[in-house]
């Protein structure tokens, strides 16, 4: 028989892994349960795309363009005008104590031009220490600026596009997704739960005492890690298929990529984290280290990976270590793909990097792995 | 052949030598009892032999293979009782046995699980979660697990610790069929009647192999001699004699007690003396093993302890 490798010592290590995994009802539990809070918390509970924010209005016209504008503003329901009239001085305090978020500021000789037919400008101000807060009403601003002084010109409507919005906002463009959150949290869920349950299911052998007896059998290394890997690959896949059904059923983001792309990013991910997982089990000596291990992990991950905060909106040194995260690769791989109907073509960096990371990892945790319990 | 042979094998975690210069045999079809206080690296020789921990220095071969380069074919043809139960508490007996078996490569394995439930008298709790049965028969279900492959060498490791006396004899009566069979047995034990039940012991205190035969020659080599004392003054002849030259261990059995010595003329003085004194009966006793190790135990040194306690 072959030494190294055989396919009925995985089938042994499989068929073990699942019993056991289903019989630990709390565990199973979590795996789908997991998936479906954070999908409630985070879709529902976190809105990164705030309506009615608080806006100053500083103007000292009172003509029919600046209300038709300022009306169709707040018609968006992004803008409550709570600051009508006053002065930048005091718009900029405001803004400064943090009572509003945005002040717009409409030139008084704003009729005179557009009826000149020059073209006028409009300044928005907008509040970037809370970036993506912001980015849904900036985005809207435009259009709906330039269709109300449209209509207001009523007939003269041949100069129709002749508004030029001038938009300060010290800010990322890429986070502009009212879809954003949950493409993201797939990459999230999975990484919690993937990375977390690995890593204590190999932990849990050392301290159960099983591993002994495991290495005193004749199992190889390379057996023993897949046999751990597998089964979270489709604990994975059970997790993806719920988080997409909801994303799809529950929170109606549009998939405009290719599916088959998405799902094989997903697998190389998947393996990534799995890895990781198993990494860390080779390093704690307990479960509860390697829970700490998989948290000291998870959150700048979190953090630094694009999820929480915009990716570009982060300072050169954040962005880097940003990038030694697998969850960064893969949200820009799942956002590009679902939303913005990326092909692989477009996709490659990402691809490719999650590809590296698996690697490496694959590398590093055979090495890592002891054969005897030296 | 022999079974086990191994010369000058020497493990270390850090700066402790735990197995130091241990040179062990055994022949193929024996029962080797290996016996020694804890801490003594019984375990840790173990692991070595079933080529769990790779050892720093010395040589040898198990079953024939070579310690350093053959650990999985050592593996394969040996079966390993951990001292601490190491099965799948939350699997059923049949399941993890179906796990061990199919991990060996058994085929059919249906047919393997089935007559070792049956030869271990645990099909009728085939079901039952490994982490739910008593000491007894989680010791029987780790015993099924490691003979289930047929190996050539078992070894077990303080497999009886908290077992009660009636499964103990099981035990042991199915540890001499199997050896009976040609299995060869090397089985770590604190008990002295355990001890009794093996073909031969090998005594190990802190890392060193202090002696090794049968029991007759280990009672034997370690010289002793042992008086008994009798009577009502029993107690008080105790507390004299703690104080006497040639008396090295006094240990009392119900009435009577054991007085042991290494220098058979001292010995004989000092309880003399105690039989004038005292109302107590003295005569000549066998030495048993316990005093063999006891006197072993008190005599070597702890190399686990730390430097400056060792200098007192």
């Amino acid at each position: 028989m072959n030494h190294l490798f055989s396919f009925s010592r995985l089938f042994a290590l499989l068929a073990k892994e699942m019993t056991q995994m289903m019989r630990d009802r709390i565990t199973f539990g979590m795996m789908i349960g997991i998936p479906l809070v954070q999908l409630a918390l985070f879709g529902f509970a976190i809105n990164t795309d705030p309506k009615q924010l608080p806006a100053a209005l500083v103007t000292t016209s009172q003509d029919q363009f600046t209300r038709a504008i300022v009306s169709a503003l707040e018609v968006t329901n992004y803008y409550r005008f709570d600051y009508v009239g006053i002065s930048a001085k005091d718009a900029d305090e405001l803004m400064l104590e943090g009572k509003v978020s945005f002040i717009v500021t409409i030139p008084a000789d704003l009729s005179k031009r557009v009826l000149r037919g020059d073209e006028p400008q409009i300044l928005i101000e907008a509040d970037a220490s809370d970036p993506s807060a912001s980015s849904g009403a900036v985005s809207t601003l435009s259009t709906v600026a330039k269709q109300a002084l449209t209509r207001a010109l009523g007939t003269q409507s041949q100069q129709d596009s002749q508004l030029d919005i001038v938009v300060h906002r010290r800010y990322n463009p890429e986070g502009i997704s009212q879809y954003n959150i949950v493409p993201g949290l797939l990459g999230v869920i999975l990484q919690l739960v993937m990375v977390m349950m690995t890593a204590m299911a190999l932990t849990r052998e050392v301290e159960r005492g099983t591993m002994e007896n495991l290495l005193a059998m004749p199992a190889t290394p390379f057996e023993i890690m897949l046999g751990k890997i597998l089964p979270y690959l489709g604990v994975g896949a059970v997790q993806v298929i719920v988080i997409l059904v909801a994303a799809k059923m529950v929170f109606h983001v549009p998939f405009v990529g290719s599916l088959a792309l998405l799902i094989s990013g997903i697998l190389v991910f998947i393996s990534s984290l799995v890895l990781i997982g198993y990494f860390i089990s080779t390093v704690a000596g307990s479960q509860m280290q390697a829970m700490q291990m998989s948290f000291f992990f998870f959150l700048p991950s979190l953090m630094l990976s694009g999820f929480m905060f915009p990716f570009k909106g982060m300072p050169y040194w954040a962005q880097m270590i940003g990038e030694i995260f697998p969850l960064t690769h893969f949200l820009r791989l799942v956002r590009g793909v679902m939303l913005k109907g990326a092909d692989l073509e477009a996709m490659r960096s990402p691809m490719l990097a999650l590809m590296g990371f698996t690697i490496i990892l694959v590398i590093l945790s055979l090495a890592r792995f002891r054969k005897t319990l030296d | 052949m022999k079974a086990i042979d191994v010369r000058n094998l020497v493990k270390r975690f850090g700066d402790k030598t735990v197995v130091d210069n241990v040179t062990l045999s055994v022949e193929e079809g024996e029962i080797s009892g290996f016996l020694g206080p804890n801490g003594s690296g019984k375990t840790t020789t173990i692991r070595v032999m079933c080529g769990l921990l790779t050892p720093d220095a010395g040589e040898g071969s198990v079953l024939g293979y070579d310690l350093h380069a053959d650990q999985l074919k050592i593996k394969r043809q040996v079966g390993y009782m951990t001292q601490k139960f190491s099965f799948y508490t939350d699997l059923t007996i049949e399941e993890n046995l179906y796990f061990v078996a199919r991990l060996y490569g058994l085929s059919p394995a249906r047919t393997y699980v089935r007559d070792t439930l049956d030869k271990l008298g645990l099909t009728s709790r085939r079901h039952q979660l490994a982490g739910l049965l008593s000491g007894g028969w989680k010791q029987r279900l780790a015993l099924a697990a490691c003979i289930m492959h047929k190996p050539k060498l078992l070894l077990l490791d303080e497999p009886t610790a908290g077992v009660d006396p009636k499964a103990r004899r099981e035990f042991w009566d199915e540890i001499h069929d199997l050896a009976a069979g040609g299995m060869t047995v090397m089985v770590s034990t604190h008990y002295m009647d355990e001890a009794e039940r093996c073909h031969r012991i090998n005594y190990i205190a802190y890392g060193k192999l202090l002696t090794s035969g049968t029991v007759d020659e280990v009672v034997a080599q370690a010289g002793l001699h042992t008086f008994i004392l009798s009577g009502k003054g029993a107690q008080s002849a105790s507390r004299m004699l703690q104080a006497e030259n040639g008396v090295d261990q006094i240990a009392p059995f119900g009435n009577s007690l054991h007085v042991v010595g290494k220098n058979k003329a001292l010995l004989e003085t000092a309880v003399n003396k105690a039989s004038h004194q005292f109302d107590v009966r003295c005569e000549p006793g066998q030495t048993t093993l316990e005093d063999v190790f006891i006197q072993y135990m008190s005599g070597s040194t702890d190399n686990m302890a730390e430097p400056e306690l060792e200098g007192k």
